[in-house]
C-alpha cells in the first residue's frame, strides 16, 4: 500500500533535511516534486493543488526550531497536511440504529461491491456477532446475484432468497422485510455498478435509497482509479448522499492516489479498505496510520513534535522569568495574542478545556472573535520598539499614529494599554505570593463581556481539578498564586492541537474589572 | 462503420443534456453511439474538459500560463504527466504566443494526441490460418473481460463465424454462470467446470472440444489478477502453456482489457501482462462514464500496442472499434 508513493516523497524530503538552511526557492522547488509525485500517483490535480499550497504557506509562516533542521520541520508539516487530507480522526461504520440496520453499496461496474458486501458481511458476523442479511440488487450484471449468493454460503452469511424477475426496488424492499421478520441486525444492499452520468440508474438509486432509508451508504472506489475518481465520488455523494467510503484493491499499487482525493473531495471518511480477493482482507482506515505509512518518516514526524515541545517550554521559562522581573512589556503582549491565534483563538482555547463548553458559547454570544485578537496584534505591531518596551510614553499624537497605522480608533488603543496594565499588575501581585490566581485571572480574561460568569465558580473547578493546569512546558515555581490543586502537566507530545507555552493571556473584556492570567491550560484529556 | 446508420461514439459527446434532444437523436438513428452519448453525458458533470478549455481560451492567446492550464486538462484526462509535458511543449513549439481561437487550439490539441494514437488504432483481425483461432482474454479484477468476450463473440457470430467459450475463470464466483449466460445470449457453446478447478485444466479441454467441433474461434475467459501478484501471473503462464501444447502458435490473439477510469496503474497492467501473456492487443471498457482514458496516450506512446475496440455499456452492442480521431477529440474537447 502507498510503497511507490512513499518511495517518491521520501526521497524528494530527504534531500530538504540534509540542508542546512531552506529558503523559499528551496521549498517552492521541493513542492513543485511533491506536486509531481502526486499526479503520479493519481491524486486529484485541484487536491494536489490546495496540499502543497497548504505546505507552502505553513513552512513560509513557520517558526524555526532551533534544534532541529528545517527540512526536518517541512516533513512535520508534509505529515500534518497528509493526515488533515486523509481526515484526521478514524470514523468507523456506524451500526447504532435501529435493528435491522440497512447498509446500502454504491459505486461504479467492477469496483468491487459484491466482494466488499461478503467480506463486510463477514467481519461484521464473526467480529461483532452480528446477525447478517445480504441481499443483492444487481439484476443487470449477469449472474451477479448468484454471485453473492456463493459469497454468502462460502461465509455462512444468508443471502436473500433470489426471485426472478424482480426489480432493484421490489428487492430492497423484500429485503428489509425479511431483516424486520428475520430478526437481523444487520441488511447490506449490494447494489448494480452504475456510472454516474447513466441518469435512470440513478434514478433507480434513489429510489432504492428512499425504500430502504440505509443508515450507512457506501461509496466503493477502486484503488486504481484516475482522476475520474472525484468526479463520481462528487456525483454520487450529490445524487445519494454518500456516509462513507471504502476503497478496494490498496493492495493492486503503491500509490493509491485516489484514496487521498477522496476525503478532500467529498468531506466524507474513509471507512474501509479493501486489500485482497480473500473474504477476510479487509481493513479499517486510520488516517494517521496511513499517513504514517505514505510517509515512513515517522522518527522525523516525533523529533520534530519533541523538538517544539520543548521549544515552548523555552519560551514559556523565558516568560516566566520576566514575569518574575516584573516586566511585561507590549511585546510580550503580543507574543501572547499570537499564541492565542494559533490555538484557535479564545473559542478555540476554551474548547480546549473541559467544563468550558458553555463559556466558549458565552464567549460566541459576546461576539469576541478572532477579528479582537488581529486587531490587538495590528496595533501593537503599528508601534515603534520603543514604545512598545515603555508603553508610558504614548502620548495622544502617538496613539493617532499607531491608530492610523494599524487601521484602528484610539479608544482601541487605550483599551489595550489599559488590559496590558491591568495584566502587569497582576503580575506583581502574583509574584508577592498573593493568593486569589485563577479565578482573578480568568475575571479579567473574561473581563466584562461576560457578567455572568462567577469567578468563585471557576475557582472551584480548577480546586477541584476540572481544569487541566500545567500547560506543557509550563516551568516550575510559576508566579505565585497558582491554585495547588493545578498539578503540571508534563509536555508529553502528540495529540494536536498543542498548547505551546502560554504563562498569560490579556483579557480581552471590554470594561475589563480584574486582570487576566491564565496559567493552567493544559491540553484536553 | 458508416456515420449514417450509427454515428461513432463522437457524435454522442455533445448532443446536449435535453430530453428532446436525445429523443430526437434517438429516433434518428437506432442507437446512441459512444460519442453522442459522451456528450450527453460530459454535458452533465460540473468538472470537465470542454469547458476548461473554452473557459480559458476565450479569455487569453497561447501564453505560457495558457499552456499550464492545458497541461493540467491533460493532468486531468489520466494522460500522466509525462505524456501532457510533452503534448503541450509541441503545441509550445509550433504555436507559442500565436493568437489563436479555441476551435483552432482543440483542433491542434487533437492533433497532437491524435498523431500518438493514429499508429495503435488498428481492428482485431481474426483469420482463417488457424482452427481454431484461440483468444485469450485477460486483465485485472472487473476490468470487463467476461462482459468483452460477451459482446465480441456477438460481433463474430453475426458476421457468421463459428465461436466457442471457455469458462477460465474459476476463481470467482458465478463467473462461469455469467459467462454461460453471455454464451446463451450469442449462441455460443461453452466450455465449463468447476468453480475452484483448474483453470490451465479447463484450457486444455476447452482447445480439445474446439478442435473436435472444427470451431473456427475460440475465446477463453480467465480470472482477472492484480499484475502485481507473481503467483497470479504465474497461474497465467502456465495456463498458456497448456494451450501450447495442444498449439504452439497459439494463443493467437491475446487481449488485455483495460478499465477507461484507471489511472497511471494502467501503464503497469500493460508492460506487466504484456511481459507475461504477451498481450498482441488492448480493449478499452468504461468509456461510456465521464473517465477519458487518456492513460490510453500515454500507453500508446510507451508500448505501441494495437487498441481494437472500445467498450462504451453493459449490452451486447456496446463494443465498437477504436477510432484515433474520435478518441482524441473527446480528450480535446471538441464538440462538432
Ligand atoms: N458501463 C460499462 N460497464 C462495463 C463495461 N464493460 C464491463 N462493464 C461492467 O463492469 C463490470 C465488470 O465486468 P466483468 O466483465 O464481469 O469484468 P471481469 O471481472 O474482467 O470479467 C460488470 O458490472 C460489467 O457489466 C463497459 O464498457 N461499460
Ligand atoms: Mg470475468
Amino acid at each position: 500500500m502507498f510503497e511507490s508513493l512513499s518511495e517518491r516523497l521520501s526521497g524528494i524530503l530527504d534531500k530538504l533535511t540534509r540542508r542546512g538552511a531552506l529558503t523559499e526557492e528551496v521549498v517552492n522547488e521541493a513542492m513543485r516534486e511533491v506536486r509531481r509525485a502526486l499526479i503520479e500517483a493519481d491524486v486529484a490535480l485541484d487536491v494536489v493543488r490546495s496540499f502543497t499550497d497548504k505546505v507552502r504557506n505553513r513552512a513560509v509562516g513557520q517558526d524555526v526550531i532551533r534544534s532541529v533542521s528545517p527540512g526536518q520541520q517541512v516533513i512535520k508539516i508534509v505529515h500534518d497536511a497528509l493526515v488533515e487530507m486523509l481526515g484526521s480522526t478514524a470514523q468507523p461504520i456506524d451500526l447504532a440504529a435501529v435493528a435491522p440496520v440497512p447498509i446500502m453499496m454504491v459505486g461504479l461496474q467492477g469496483s468491487g461491491k459484491t466482494t466488499t458486501s461478503a467480506k463486510f458481511g463477514r467481519r461484521l458476523s464473526e467480529r461483532s456477532r452480528k446477525k447478517v442479511l445480504l441481499a443483492s440488487l444487481d439484476t443487470r450484471r449477469p449472474a451477479a446475484q448468484e454471485q453473492l449468493r456463493v459469497l454468502g454460503e462460502a461465509n455462512q452469511i444468508d443471502t436473500l432468497p433470489i426471485v426472478a424477475g424482480q426489480t432493484p426496488t421490489q428487492i430492497a424492499d423484500r429485503a428489509m422485510m425479511a431483516g424486520r421478520l428475520g430478526g437481523y441486525d444487520v441488511v447490506i444492499l449490494d447494489t448494480a455498478g452504475r456510472t454516474h452520468i447513466d441518469e435512470a440508474l440513478m434514478a433507480e438509486m434513489a429510489e432504492i435509497r428512499r425504500i430502504a432509508n440505509p443508515h450507512e451508504i457506501l461509496l466503493v472506489v477502486d484503488a486504481l482509479t484516475g482522476q475520474d475518481a472525484v468526479n463520481l465520488a462528487r456525483s454520487f455523494d450529490e445524487r445519494v448522499g454518500i456516509t462513507g467510503i471504502v476503497m478496494t484493491r490498496m493492495d493492486g499499487d503503491g500509490r493509491g492516489g485516489a484514496a487521498l482525493s477522496m476525503r478532500a473531495v467529498t468531506g466524507k471518511p474513509i471507512k474501509l479498505l479493501g486489500v485482497g480477493e480473500k473474504s477476510d482482507a479487509l481493513e479499517d482506515f486510520d488516517p494517521q496510520r496511513i499517513a504514517g505509512r505514505i510517509l515512513g518518516m515517522g522518527d522525523i514526524v516525533a523529533l520534530v513534535e519533541k523538538a517544539a515541545a520543548e521549544m515552548d517550554m523555552a519560551k514559556a521559562a523565558k516568560m516566566a522569568a520576566k514575569l518574575k522581573q516584573g516586566t511585561f512589556d507590549l511585546d510580550d503582549l503580543a507574543e501572547q495574542l499570537k499564541q492565542m491565534q494559533k490555538m484557535g483563538g479564545m473559542k478555540g482555547i476554551m474548547g480546549m478545556m473541559p467544563g468550558m463548553g458553555k463559556m466558549a458559547k458565552q464567549l460566541e454570544g459576546a461576539n469576541l472573535d478572532d477579528k479582537l485578537l488581529k486587531r490587538q496584534i495590528a496595533i501593537i505591531s503599528s508601534m515603534t520598539k520603543k514604545e512598545r518596551a515603555k508603553p508610558d510614553i504614548l502620548a495622544a499624537s502617538r496613539k493617532r499614529r499607531i491608530a492610523a497605522g494599524s487601521g484602528t480608533r484610539v479608544e482601541d488603543i487605550n483599551r489595550l494599554l489599559k488590559q496590558h496594565r491591568q495584566m502587569a499588575d497582576m503580575m506583581k501581585a502574583m509574584k508577592k505570593g498573593g493568593r486569589g490566581g485563577l479565578a482573578g485571572m480568568l475575571g479579567g480574561l473574561m473581563g466584562g463581556g461576560m457578567p455572568d460568569i462567577d469567578p468563585a465558580m471557576l475557582e472551584e473547578m480548577a480546586r477541584s481539578g476540572q481544569l487541566p493546569g500545567g500547560m506543557p512546558g509550563m516551568p516550575p515555581g510559576m508566579p505565585g498564586g497558582l491554585p495547588s490543586g493545578l498539578p503540571p502537566m508534563p509536555p508529553s507530545g502528540g495529540l494536536p492541537p498543542k498548547l505551546p507555552g502560554l504563562p498569560g493571556l490579556p483579557g480581552l473584556g471590554v470594561k475589563a474589572p480584574g486582570s487576566g492570567f491564565l496559567p493552567g491550560l493544559g491540553k484536553k484529556k | 462503420m458508416s456515420e449514417t446508420e450509427k454515428p461513432g461514439f463522437f457524435k454522442r459527446l455533445f448532443t446536449g443534456k435535453s430530453d428532446a434532444h436525445v429523443a430526437e437523436a434517438a429516433a434518428e438513428t437506432a442507437k446512441l453511439s459512444w460519442w453522442q452519448k459522451l456528450k450527453t453525458g460530459l454535458s452533465r458533470t460540473s468538472s470537465q474538459l470542454t469547458t476548461g478549455i473554452a473557459a480559458l481560451l476565450t479569455k487569453r492567446k497561447l501564453d505560457a500560463a495558457t499552456l499550464e492550464d492545458l497541461e493540467d486538462l491533460l493532468i486531468q484526462a489520466d494522460l500522466g504527466m509525462t505524456t501532457a509535458s510533452a503534448i503541450v511543449a509541441t503545441l509550445k513549439r509550433e504555436r507559442f504566443e500565436t493568437d489563436i481561437s479555441d476551435d483552432e487550439i482543440r483542433k491542434v490539441l487533437a492533433a497532437e494526441v491524435e498523431k500518438v494514437l493514429g499508429p495503435v488504432a488498428r481492428p482485431l483481425d481474426i483469420g482463417s490460418d488457424h482452427q481454431p483461432h484461440v483468444v485469450l482474454v485477460v486483465g485485472v479484477n472487473g476490468t470487463g473481460k467476461t462482459t468483452t468476450i460477451g459482446k465480441l463473440s456477438a460481433k463474430l457470430t453475426r458476421e457468421g463465424r463459428s465461436v466457442m467459450l471457455a469458462a477460465g475463470d474459476t476463481f470467482r464466483a458465478a463467473a462461469i454462470e455469467q459467462l454461460k449466460i453471455w454464451g446463451g445470449r450469442v449462441g455460443a457453446p461453452v466450455v465449463a467446470g468447476e468453480q475452484g478447478a483448474d483453470a490451465s485444466g479447463l484450457a486444455f479441454e476447452a482447445m480439445r472440444q474446439a478442435k473436435d467441433a472444427g470451431t473456427e474461434i475460440l475465446i477463453i475467459d480467465t480470472a482477472g489478477r492484480l499484475q502485481n501478484k507473481a503467483e497470479l501471473m504465474a497461474e497465467l503462464e502456465k495456463v498458456i502453456r497448456v494451450i501450447k501444447k495442444q498449439d504452439p502458435t497459439a494463443p493467437h490473439t491475446v487481449l488485455l482489457t483495460l478499465d477507461a477510469t484507471t489511472g497511471q496503474n494502467a501503464l503497469n497492467q500493460v508492460e506487466i501482462f504484456g511481459r507475461v501473456a504477451g498481450v498482441t492487443g488492448l480493449v478499452m471498457t468504461k468509456l461510456d462514464g465521464t473517465a477519458r482514458g487518456g492513460i490510453l496516450v500515454a500507453i500508446a506512446a510507451k508500448f505501441g500496442l494495437p487498441v481494437h475496440f472500445i467498450g462504451v455499456g453493459e449490452g451486447i452492442d456496446d463494443l465498437e472499434p477504436f477510432e484515433a480521431s474520435d478518441f482524441a477529440k473527446a480528450i480535446a474537447g471538441i464538440g462538432e
